[in-house]
């Protein structure tokens, strides 16, 4: 069997985010990056069907980008991903989910992946449209924000987390793709012997251009912080005299404290 | 300009959120039509064109139907925009419907401004105004983000049918987990986010909520990685809360968190980071670490 998982690098989101000179995505000087979260759900589901099945599978990790991203790469081979595509773009930023969709499914169209894993939306961006986006490209079945995951020959149940708690049950055949929601598994860690070993295992490199097919069908024409609501207080100093204030505040304004 | 509202049934009924789809065509100052995969027995008050199939029949989820429905009546109605809540149905529906027409879909609208549509992008932390490069668009919009208007009168009718199976196979619905704690009724509730940095610091929240005689409430990945029950988990799939008192302790304020807790009567927020979401809606942002700050502040509340 053929497995295909595909991530994104995303900044630590816990940075500032400055605009960059053409005021329509962050500067990316001096930001911390790691795996977008959810694809670290994808990657995990991805090692362990990839261990149930063992001998006879291969689990292929991708992601397009600049050179930084080799960095997410060899953590998911570390995790326990077979082999990578690196597709190199350093402007992949600029690029909407449709064109990175179809960067994805050009690369899959003639590797009979049996299933795609990819996470249900990056933390950047959030668009949650390329997975589903590279399924209708290829013609294959899709379901999303997934929380529960089987295969049996062929076969995928798989559940889907709905509003306020409520699952969806889904089956579907292979090939298939699923996107996948946090709390699907726990991600592991990767040991040193695995990072180790990863360093061995092939990465491929493929410039963008020969996978890139299609044109842009959106534009950002901006990128800025949210207008301020203001009307909340804004506390900072010592914490000493902030317990104090709050306190202050909180006789005040509510009736919690007395 | 035309809207082709997408609205929403589950498990037999029509969601309320269906309605912020007129507020949002309202804002476009825009013509609409709706299709739903629904039933005549529970019909939108709305006196527009309503493309209607029969849920018992094409089923509540079934994209690649629900897909070719949509696009029969695009055909149809020849819409600008097609627009879905930005929900578990529509974010899986949405980007197929834009595939096979490939035209642009812009997610989680939260706003129309000059220019394209507004977006939130860096979880929620800052924004992007996103542009269709042509004429039609598939839009999904955030739950919550536009009003809800309920335009009144009875619809329209146009009945479609199919048949067509698709590659899904729809087996069913898993109620939500029993919850033991119901903090929908807390007066005060004490919110450990991820910040709180390790399961061990969780009792440290856990007193704050003593103290203060309120609830242990959590953010969703702390819940994940097994630090607190999921029955405390606040958020779109968690618990709804409005307490008199809710206090967020390093938590960012993802749309899907606040969605459970914006409208608590007074909200804190205790975050090292000042640029944190949850400072939008927080009527105090103390900024701090919150590993100091806690137990600082329950020393002195319990005094
Ligand atoms: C479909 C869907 C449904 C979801 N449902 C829910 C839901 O029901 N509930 C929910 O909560 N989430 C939900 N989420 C997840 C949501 O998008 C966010 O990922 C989540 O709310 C983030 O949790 P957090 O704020 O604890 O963590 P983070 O976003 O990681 O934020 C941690 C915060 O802690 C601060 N911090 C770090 N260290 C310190 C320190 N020492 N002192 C002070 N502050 C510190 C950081 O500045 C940051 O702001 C859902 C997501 C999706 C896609
Ligand atoms: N540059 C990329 N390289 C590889 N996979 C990506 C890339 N961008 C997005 N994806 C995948 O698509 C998912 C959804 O991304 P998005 O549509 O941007 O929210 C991510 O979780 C990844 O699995």
């Amino acid at each position: 069997m053929k497995l295909l998982v595909c991530i994104k690098q995303v900044p630590d989101l816990e940075s500032r985010f400055k605009p960059n000179a053409e005021g329509v995505w962050y500067n990316e000087t001096d930001l911390a990056w790691r795996m977008n979260e959810y694809d670290e759900y994808a990657v995990e589901q991805a090692v362990q069907l990839r261990e149930k099945l063992g001998e006879g599978t291969e689990l292929t990790v991708l992601s397009i980008g600049s050179d930084r991203v080799v960095e997410a790469i060899k953590k998911a081979l570390a995790m326990g991903a077979d082999n990578a595509a690196h597709i190199q773009d350093p402007a992949a930023a600029s690029k909407d989910p449709w064109q990175i969709a179809s960067i994805i499914a050009t690369y899959a169209k003639d590797k009979a992946f049996d299933i795609i894993f990819t996470g249900m939306q990056s933390q950047d961006r959030g668009s949650a449209q390329v997975g589903v986006t590279v399924a209708e490209q290829l013609g294959i079945a899709c379901t999303t924000t997934i929380v529960g995951f089987e295969y049996d020959s062929g076969n995928i149940r798989a559940k889907r987390e709905l509003e306020g708690g409520i699952k969806g049950i889904v089956k579907m055949k292979t090939p298939a793709l699923v996107t996948c929601q946090m709390g699907l598994n726990v991600p592991r860690y990767p040991t040193l012997p695995n990072i180790m070993k990863a360093k061995k295992k092939e990465i491929a490199v493929i410039p963008v251009a020969d996978l890139l097919k299609e044109e842009a069908l959106a534009t950002t024409a901006s990128f800025h912080p949210p207008a301020k609501k203001g009307g909340g207080i804004v506390l900072e100093g010592d914490v000493g005299v902030l317990v104090d204030q709050l306190i202050a505040i909180l006789k005040d304004k509510t009736a919690v404290l007395r | 300009m035309k809207t082709l509202l997408i609205g929403e049934y589950r498990e037999g009924k029509l969601l309320d959120s269906t309605y912020e789809l007129f507020g949002f065509a309202s804002q476009m100052g825009s013509e609409t039509a709706m299709l739903m995969v629904g039933s005549e027995s529970q019909l939108p008050a709305y006196g527009g064109t309503l493309y209607l199939a029969d849920a018992a029949t094409c089923g509540e989820y079934n994209p690649d139907l629900h897909k070719k429905l949509i696009l029969d009546a695009v055909q149809k109605e020849n819409p600008d925009y097609i627009v879905f809540v930005h929900s578990s149905y529509g974010w899986d529906l949405a980007p197929r419907v834009a595939a096979s027409l490939k035209v642009a879909q812009v997610s989680e609208l939260i706003g129309v401004v000059p220019g394209g549509f507004e977006v939130g992008c860096c979880n929620a932390k800052m924004r992007r105004t996103v542009k269709p490069n042509g004429a039609r668009a598939v839009l999904t919009i955030q739950a919550g983000a536009f009003p809800v208007e309920q335009p009144g009168g009875t619809p329209q009718l146009q009945k479609l049918a199919a048949s067509e199976s698709g590659t899904l196979e729809f087996v069913g619905y898993e109620p939500a987990e029993k919850k033991d704690v119901d903090l929908g009724k807390a007066e005060i509730i004490v919110s450990a986010g991820r910040g709180i940095g390790k399961k061990d610091n969780v009792p440290v929240i856990a007193a704050l909520a003593k103290a203060l005689g309120g609830e242990l409430g959590a953010s969703r990945p702390v819940v994940d990685a097994g630090w607190v029950e999921h029955s405390h988990q606040v958020g779109t799939t968690g618990q709804t809360v409005s307490p008199k008192l809710y206090v967020a302790c390093g938590i960012s304020g993802a749309i899907q968190h606040l969605a459970g807790m914006k409208k608590s009567d007074f909200i804190v927020a205790i975050n090292k980071d000042k640029d944190a979401p949850i400072g939008e809606i927080a009527d105090v942002l103390v900024v701090a670490d919150v590993m100091q700050f806690v137990p600082a502040l329950t020393a002195k509340v319990a005094r």
